[in-house]
């Protein structure tokens, strides 16, 4: 979907200070893009429980992080979620991977459960499911800061 | 489970709290954001409760990075360090120096009633396990009296540092006691860090 070059460029423009990540196959490719970047910084974590505490730390301590991860991370993490994103009422933004979204006869449950599930917290959630909804990732951001509130990009991705 | 040798854990704390300068953050978890109001109160102090276990280091370390300019100190118990021990990892790997991580180390879940840790009967080497990964500076205390007399160096050390306090359960007064409202503090927290 997006060549790393193209991503540095978008979270960097919206003023991103930290991407707080674990990659997956179609997010891995970013790495040298993210790591070599002079306008933000990449944070590497052992577990997707850590992303979002650590980027509420990053937030309150007056940086605008990024957290990255794959469904499978989200679905690992979703107490740290809960508790930031509800308790501490953290507007923390995150792009998550959804993985096999594009493979129409995939049942894996990493992709059927994403989507409920984010709902069910009733996330603000932005679908980039082909080339032509790339710039719906930067005005999605946006809104969410405007508003004050966290939200998801939903990036399709085919097979690991 | 009673150890040989383990320090009261208010006196403890109190040495952390005694040390403390004026811009450092503290953030505190669990047993000890029950604790650690009642031995001081300031806007630079986290009490991070609720919250899910084992992300106070996590939440210092993004504290840490945002703010270098700032010692940061995270306050965490082993049971919470045990759900996430690669987050030691993470501190190292994200280069950070300014924090410093005191893990209470009762082997117990305190605030659910005093339930042992997978650890409770082994002699799990937390100090070892942080310079394993990379930390510049580690120590591991069981008495109250050396832990009196060596914090003040060890809080200086290169960091970031690791310190292992091997401490009794707290006393169940300081258990019961509320920790202060999140919200207030969050509002207090971002006043007192000058930013949003």
């Amino acid at each position: 979907m997006f060549t790393g070059h193209e991503i540095e460029s978008v979270f960097a423009e919206l003023g991103i200070t930290h991407v707080v990540w674990i990659p997956d196959t179609s997010i891995g490719p970013w790495e040298a893009a993210l790591a070599g970047s002079s306008r933000l910084r990449l944070i590497r974590v052992c577990r997707e429980g850590e992303a979002w505490p650590l980027a509420a730390g990053l937030h309150l301590g007056g940086q605008s992080p990024l957290v990255v991860m794959q469904t499978t991370g989200l679905f690992e993490s979703g107490d740290a979620l809960r508790n930031v994103l509800f308790d501490l009422k953290l507007p923390i933004y995150s792009l998550i991977g959804v993985r096999n979204w594009l493979v129409p006869q995939s049942r894996d449950t990493a992709k059927l459960f994403a989507e409920p599930i984010l709902n069910a917290w009733g996330l603000d959630c932005q679908w980039i499911a082909d080339p032509a909804d790339k710039p719906k990732l930067a005005e999605h951001y946006r809104r969410c800061r405007a508003a004050g509130i966290p939200g998801v990009a939903l990036m399709a991705e085919g097979a690991p | 489970m009673r150890r040989l040798n383990d320090m009261p854990v208010v006196d403890a704390l109190r040495v952390v709290a005694d040390l403390c300068c004026d811009g450092q953050i503290v953030v505190t978890n669990q047993g000890s954001a029950r604790i650690w109001p009642k031995l001081r109160r300031r806007p630079l102090d986290f009490h991070y409760n609720p919250s899910t276990m084992s992300g106070a280091i996590p939440l210092a370390l993004g504290l840490a990075l945002a703010q270098p300019r700032r010692e940061v100190v995270a306050v965490s118990g082993d049971g919470s360090l045990l759900m996430s021990l690669g987050s030691l990892v993470t501190v190292v790997g994200s280069g950070v120096t300014n924090l410093t991580i005191v893990l209470l180390d009762n082997g117990l879940y305190e605030v659910t009633g005093g339930q042992e840790t997978p650890a409770a009967r082994s002699p799990v080497d937390y100090a070892g396990l942080a310079r394993a990964t990379g930390f510049p500076s580690t120590a591991e205390f069981h008495d109250l009296v050396e832990w009196q007399s060596h914090a003040s160096d060890v809080l200086v050390l290169p960091g970031p540092r690791f310190v292992r306090l091997v401490v009794s359960a707290a006393p169940p007064d300081y258990l019961t006691g509320s920790t202060p409202p999140l919200a207030e503090q969050l509002a207090g927290l971002r006043l007192a860090l000058g930013e949003r």
